[in-house]
């Protein structure tokens, strides 16, 4: 019942996701004016700063997820923070790539360490891509799982910090960013406004897919062997 | 995969049985007053006990009871959980199910109420190699919350009674095996536990040592143990009760 | 307290009979900079090179610390001892945290004079570098007894705990070297935005020493 509810949810979201984004692509396309200093390459502002906010968020939300387990024991909130921060770290790969596209269209170079919220992402990636390896370092499945969480929960913490360090370590003159989300123009502003409720809906939805998935493989691999139990 | 099974009584002793016969207080051997509250509550009651490793289960359905002041020995082939059965009742590994009573403290819940209750000794001595004898034990009463002046009295105590008092301020690495396992079992008695759970204690030790040990391993009438074994007769008659594993 | 204090005790203590981290430490940090040397192709540094070498050193020289730090309890019992005493288990988060910052002041005392040595012309600037050393010195211990606890119960541990660590003391890095480039610069120490520096490092040495005071216990089950 659970999962026939779970699966109704999955494609009402996926609808919403790709309806969402059409419309954010087709406004940021059609209907934002083109910026003034760097033309059209500055169009990926749409897709990177999304993209950005909602890997920031989600890393965010692990962390949530990641005390929830420590407190209540639940395996499945351990199953939360793993898959949001499997799907974030997706998104981080697409924000520096997205970055490095950009740098490359507005200065003509591939990466810009002057560039606060690009070199703050890298940061942020190379921690949560160390996920992977501390928890296959980990046999037994309770401690992987406890220290995912005091992993996710330290990284969470970290991640603001970390904006604000690299902040602060810029030269105070001509730091070289892209242009951020505010002091837009109106319409700017609300074509990426839908970007960013699109991004939050695909991240969502992402979730839901691979949460659905692991319970889905999790069920088969008991029935499996519950039958060779009885076999 | 273990499971229970029957367990034996040896003859001659008032024994408490393995499943939930009669609960009526026994008498030890010198019933003195300090057992009184302790006589009605078992010191350790099991139904169902199990613990899983992922997959793989290590202890499945096992049930035991334990009054104070009583010896319980653990028999069984390798890898038949009885470390892990002797960790699990120390507090050290959480039950996959089943219930577990420990001195009144149900696990996993109340694991908190029964630290520093527990005398253990595992396989491996639970001792720092780079400090004297001596130190591991200031250490190990430090750590048990013992005022450091009874402390160094009843180490000194301790020591003079395994005959490592010589040795008392050599590092534990130029120690023999023989010579950490008693260092270890001073450590294990050392905060007065009443309960002792004991993986092999006589391991390493010749009949003098054992000699030695054993009246600090012993059961008092507000004291109770577990002792895990591969000499099956020295175990079964040094028990009041036995519990096979396997 | 009294746990705390034990461990702490038991820590140095050992440390001081076998001195198996401190001088290994001191000797690669001195190494490295004879590699800076070569690598660089300097003979005298200020400003941000000279904090850049001196921060990228003495952090190196701390992964050797952190990766030692809970070897005794994972080969000797230790973690048994502790999780069978009616002891808080944080207590031994803050015995592991103190003693390495101890270790790490130990080194500085050692590398910074030796780096002055070799490259300053002037030791103005030391002094309220080291205040800045001793805030990121606590804030690399919460941290490093934190992940190198982590790291201890895994397999791949060596190579495990200075992959978690180094990103998560990049604003670290970033405060230490900031300040000493202004320090340590050519024409005599700068203050410009030390206190901005000294600001980040609490804020970071309060927020992780924190979040290992509340997952800690965490580690220790099981």
């Amino acid at each position: 019942m659970a999962r026939a509810l779970s699966l109704i949810t999955l494609r009402r979201l996926a609808i919403a996701t790709v309806a969402v984004l059409a419309a954010g692509y087709a406004l940021a396309f059609f209907y934002a004016p083109e910026d003034a200093d760097q033309g059209f390459i500055q169009k990926i502002f749409y897709l990177h700063v999304p993209l950005a906010t909602v890997a920031l968020l989600g890393f965010m939300v692990a962390a949530v997820h990641a005390i929830r387990h420590l407190q209540t024991g639940d395996p499945i909130h351990d199953a939360r923070a793993y898959v949001s921060i499997h799907i974030s770290v997706i998104f981080g790969l697409a924000v520096l790539l997205t970055g490095a596209i950009w740098a490359k269209g507005s200065w003509g170079i591939w990466w810009e360490w002057n560039e606060p919220t690009l070199v703050s992402f890298l940061i942020v990636f190379l921690l949560y891509a160390t996920y992977y390896p501390l928890r296959y370092a980990v046999e037994d499945r309770d401690r992987q799982a406890r220290y995912a969480s005091v992993f996710a929960i330290t990284a969470g913490a970290f991640v603001p910090l970390n904006f604000l360090a690299v902040r602060l370590a810029e030269p105070l003159i001509h730091p070289r960013t892209f242009s951020s989300a505010g002091g837009l123009p109106g319409s700017m502003l609300f074509a990426f406004l839908v970007c960013l409720a699109g991004m939050a809906l695909l991240w969502v939805t992402l979730i839901w897919f691979e949460l659905d998935a692991k319970r889905a493989s999790g069920d088969l691999g008991r029935i499996r062997r519950a039958l060779e139990a009885t076999a | 995969m273990t499971s229970s099974t029957a367990a034996t009584n040896t003859p001659g002793s008032t024994a408490a049985t393995k499943t939930a016969a009669a609960s009526t207080a026994v008498e030890g051997p010198s019933g003195g007053p300090a057992g009184v509250e302790a006589e009605n509550e078992p010191a350790i009651e099991l139904a169902g006990l199990r613990r899983d490793f992922g997959e793989r289960p290590a202890l499945v359905d096992v049930s035991i009871r334990l009054e104070t002041g009583r010896s319980l020995a653990v028999l069984g082939p390798n890898g038949s959980g009885k470390t892990t059965l002797l960790r699990i009742l120390a507090g050290l590994l959480r039950p996959s199910g089943g219930e577990v009573s420990v001195l009144g403290c149900s696990l996993p819940k109340e694991i908190h109420g029964l630290r520093g209750r527990v005398g253990y000794l595992g396989h491996q001595p639970l001792l720092y190699r780079d400090l004297t004898p001596r130190e591991n034990l200031a250490l190990a009463a430090a750590l048990h919350g013992l005022e450091p002046d009874a402390a160094d009295g009843r180490i000194q105590e301790l020591l003079d009674a395994v005959g490592m008092a010589r040795r008392a301020d050599d590092r534990v690495a130029e120690l023999s095996a023989g010579m950490r396992q008693r260092i270890d079992i001073c450590r294990a008695v050392l905060h007065a536990p009443p309960l002792l759970l004991l993986d092999e204690p006589d391991a390493h030790l010749d009949a003098e040592a054992r000699r030695r040990i054993e009246p600090l391993i012993a059961t008092l009438p507000d004291r109770s143990r577990i002792v895990v074994s591969h000499d099956r007769e020295a175990a079964a008659a040094g028990a009041d009760s036995v519990l096979e594993l396997g | 307290m009294r746990g705390f204090a034990a461990l702490l005790r038991k820590d140095l203590r050992v440390e001081l009979r076998t001195l198996r981290s401190l001088p290994a430490m001191a000797l690669f940090a001195v190494t490295t900079f004879v590699i800076f040397r070569f690598g660089l192709d300097r003979t005298s540094l200020d400003g941000e090179l000279a904090s850049g070498v001196l921060i990228a050193t003495l952090l190196f020289a701390a992964l050797l610390a952190v990766n030692r730090l809970f070897v005794a309890e994972r080969e000797e019992g230790g973690f048994d001892l502790i999780r069978l005493a009616p002891i808080d288990r944080t207590q031994l988060f803050a015995a592991k945290a103190s003693a390495l910052v101890i270790y790490l002041l130990a080194l500085e005392l050692v590398a910074v004079p030796i780096f002055a040595l070799f490259f300053l012309d002037s030791a103005e600037g030391l002094l309220p570098l080291a205040l800045i050393l001793l805030l990121a010195n606590v804030g690399l211990a919460a941290t490093g007894t934190l992940i190198s606890t982590i790291a201890t119960m895994s397999s791949a541990r060596d190579l495990l705990a200075p992959l978690i660590l180094l990103p998560l003391l990049v604003p670290l890095v970033i405060a230490a070297a900031g300040a000493g480039e202004h320090l340590l610069a050519s024409g005599g120490p700068d203050y410009g935005r030390f206190g901005t520096w000294l600001a980040l490092l609490g804020l970071y040495d309060s927020i992780f020493l924190l979040v290992g005071y509340a997952t800690f216990d965490f580690l220790l089950e099981d």
